[in-house]
């Protein structure tokens, strides 16, 4: 297991989208083995900046570090070492159509590891048994549930055992039910391998249940309006904006038994002993 | 417990593999296996237990449990474990199916508690009951029934569609059917103006390589004169207009089976369907009736085209004045050999929206799926295509047309 404090810094980063500023000068850390969320209200950013920290869209200005590296400044194989060290799902689940989900798995071992035919047919059951879909591995995605297409993609976002896993709006399109169990599913997953989880969502139960740090990004002022623990920005900020998005727009409800009644729900407090 | 003053003498050897290659620079996991009490194997795992390294193989536990008889349990002892990832985890799994077989119990409390928080996770989902299994190869007769079970939903469904855009048609030509003017006037500028300089460029090829073809066999006979009958014949009845639905399959009838497919994907069509709108109406007769307007225009000027281009090989290159290549057409040419061509175009016409749109909405809805039913619309269409033009050959050679 890593025991260094490695992580992703966010440096300065500015986003703009056909011309318009989306995001100024976004700056914040995120530390080894965080469940950190970025969150924020639709159409403020989320999703640009995952694409800039995944190596999809190049910032306007700044940078972005990986255990201190620059990604936009370093070269395609540098790039490549660091995207093999992460995992990503996607809001779409982006399971590839044409290929079962057992090949679906497999082909980011294929491309990255010399491992034999055996040993990733191992894997990718491994995998697939850790999201609950064993028996599945022959299924094409088009013939699952929504829930299990998500679950897929979390096996396939985990193929390479990565340091880093980012979700992209992970509880999009599932009933509670299912989003409670992959909530689950990313707490326990990221406190076995001690992976650094970064989720993008606006959904207030899993911002509650699973995040440990967060910011929340504001459309208006185009930067970060607040960051910390997201229990904790309930619980004490004056900021009436963080509080609306926190409560719903009920800013006049019991903020104590609201924080009380998330906080709790799945989140443990203590600190987790990764050492094997 | 699994500590190592728990490691017996009686028996202790370790497996060392060599690092194959992609690792973080920690030593290579290794297995040491003792019997520390009676019954009970203690498997001490080292160093680093990754993907990247050769990982001592599951079958060396069983295989050295084997030659102590008595064993009935195996215990983990995990103090020299550097680090860990799915190598670890498959290894403990793939001993886990082997120990079942073989009637050994495993204790996996001496794990990290990651691993074994993993493995609970994984044995708590078991696999569904009832799943078929997609492993299992098909029979020669499951297959050649699947198959024509699949066959007969194939043609049920042109059946089906057969009626309803027949249905669809009458309401449009009684001025009943519901879609938007701005599509159909989006659709016949797509169809026909956007057309254009692909239809130009074939049809002055097809011209051009009508009148090489023909003038090899004509020259012979020092009837190069002919050239013009030869290639304003072809085009007029044949070529203009087969070349045009070719063009159009492969252009605006896979565009017409991507689309409807998408709409598939994204319930477009469920959508329209629970308002009311009938998508036959909505979505397949505007793209029909583009096609029926625009293809004989299409196929007109493709006549005219490669006539011009059979007149710059005979003029350019066989010493045919203008003037010669001019009159040779015009008389070779009657109305008659341009109505065939245009009202074969008219049914080609229905016959690309048909196959266009049949497999777009047919579509099943997957990325894979819709490329599957671009491809199936342009192959059914230009089988379609080249049929129906064998059958206007028997029908107007039977006429004396």
């Amino acid at each position: 297991m890593k025991t260094d404090r490695a992580h992703i810094t966010v440096s300065d980063v500015t986003l703009t989208y056909d011309g318009y500023l989306v995001l100024k000068d976004l700056s914040f850390t995120i530390e080894r083995s965080d469940v950190f969320i970025i969150m924020g209200g639709n159409g403020c950013g989320k999703s640009t900046l995952l694409k800039i920290m995944i190596g999809l869209k190049e910032p306007a200005s700044g940078k972005v570090f990986y255990d201190g590296v620059s990604f936009w400044d370093a070269d395609p194989s540098e790039r490549n070492a660091i995207l093999k060290r992460v995992g990503i799902l996607y809001q779409r689940n982006a399971l590839w159509s044409s290929m079962t989900l057992a090949e679906n798995i497999a082909l980011p071992l294929e491309e990255y590891t010399d491992l034999g035919s055996r040993q990733i047919r191992e894997i990718v059951n491994l995998k697939l048994s850790l999201v609950g879909l064993t028996g599945f591995e022959e299924y094409y995605p088009s013939e699952l549930s929504g829930g299990m297409q998500k679950r897929a993609a979390l096996a396939r976002a985990m193929a390479l055992d990565p340091e880093i896993l980012f979700f992209d709006e992970p509880s999009a399109g599932l009933d509670p039910i299912n989003a409670r169990l992959l909530d689950d599913l990313i707490i326990e997953l990221s406190d076995s391998l001690k992976t650094t989880v970064v989720v993008i969502t606006h959904d207030l139960a899993s911002i509650f249940a699973i995040g440990n740090r967060s910011i929340l990004l504001d459309p208006e002022l185009k930067t970060i309006l607040a960051s910390g623990n997201p229990r904790e920005l309930l619980r004490k900020s004056r900021d009436p904006k963080v509080l609306t998005f926190l409560t719903r727009g009920q800013t006049d409800v019991d903020r104590s038994s609201l924080a009380k009644r998330f906080s709790g729900y799945l989140y443990k407090e203590e600190k987790k002993d990764f050492s094997p | 417990m699994g500590k190592v003053c728990l490691w017996g003498p009686v028996c202790y050897y370790v497996l060392k593999r060599m690092n194959s290659g992609q690792n973080n620079g920690s030593a290579p996991g290794t297995m040491g296996i003792g019997s520390p009490e009676q019954g009970t194997l203690l498997v001490s795992l080292r160093g680093s237990w990754t993907i990247g390294h050769d990982l001592p193989p599951a079958r060396e536990v069983i295989a050295y449990a084997a030659s102590r008889p008595g064993t009935v349990r195996i215990a983990f002892d995990h103090s020299g474990l550097t680090d860990w990832d799915s190598g670890l985890l498959t290894f403990l799994v793939n001993l886990q199916g082997r120990c079942d077989d073989a009637g050994l119990e495993v204790d996996i409390e001496g794990l990290p508690r990651g691993v074994v928080r993993l493995l609970s996770l994984a044995r708590e989902f078991r696999e569904l009951e009832g799943l078929p299994d997609r492993k299992a190869r098909e029979t020669f007769l499951a297959s050649v029934g699947s198959r024509a079970i699949g066959s007969v939903r194939y043609f049920t469904g042109v059946l089906e569609f057969i009626g309803e855009s027949s249905v669809a048609f009458l309401r449009l030509v009684r001025g009943r059917a519901r879609f938007r003017r701005v599509d159909l006037g989006l659709l016949l500028y797509e169809c026909g103006a956007q057309a254009l300089p692909i239809v130009s460029l074939i049809s002055v090829l097809v011209g051009l390589i009508l009148a090489f073809v023909g003038v090899v066999q004509l020259r012979m006979f020092g009837a190069q004169i002919y050239i013009a009958n030869l290639v304003g014949i072809a085009m007029a009845r044949e070529m203009g207009a087969m070349m045009t639905a070719i063009i159009m399959m492969g252009r605006t009838g896979a565009a017409y089976a991507t689309q409807l497919g998408t709409m598939e994907v994204n319930e477009e069509i469920d959508a329209l369907k629970t308002l009311g709108i009938s998508p036959m109406e909505f979505l397949v007769m505007p793209r029909m009736l583009a096609l029926i307007l625009m293809m004989p225009l299409l196929t007109v000027y493709a006549d005219l085209v490669g006539i011009l281009g059979g007149a710059l090989v005979g003029v350019g290159m066989f010493d045919l004045s203008t003037a010669q290549y001019w009159e040779q057409t015009v008389k070779a040419l009657n109305l008659n050999q341009f109505a065939i061509g245009v009202s074969k175009s008219a049914v080609f016409a229905v016959l690309i929206a048909a196959s266009g749109c049949f497999h777009g909405m047919h579509s099943e809805r997957s990325a894979s799926a819709v490329g599957y039913a671009a491809t199936r619309a342009v192959v059914v269409g230009i089988v379609l295509i080249v049929v129906t033009d064998g059958i206007f050959a028997i029908i107007t050679s039977t006429l004396g047309i």
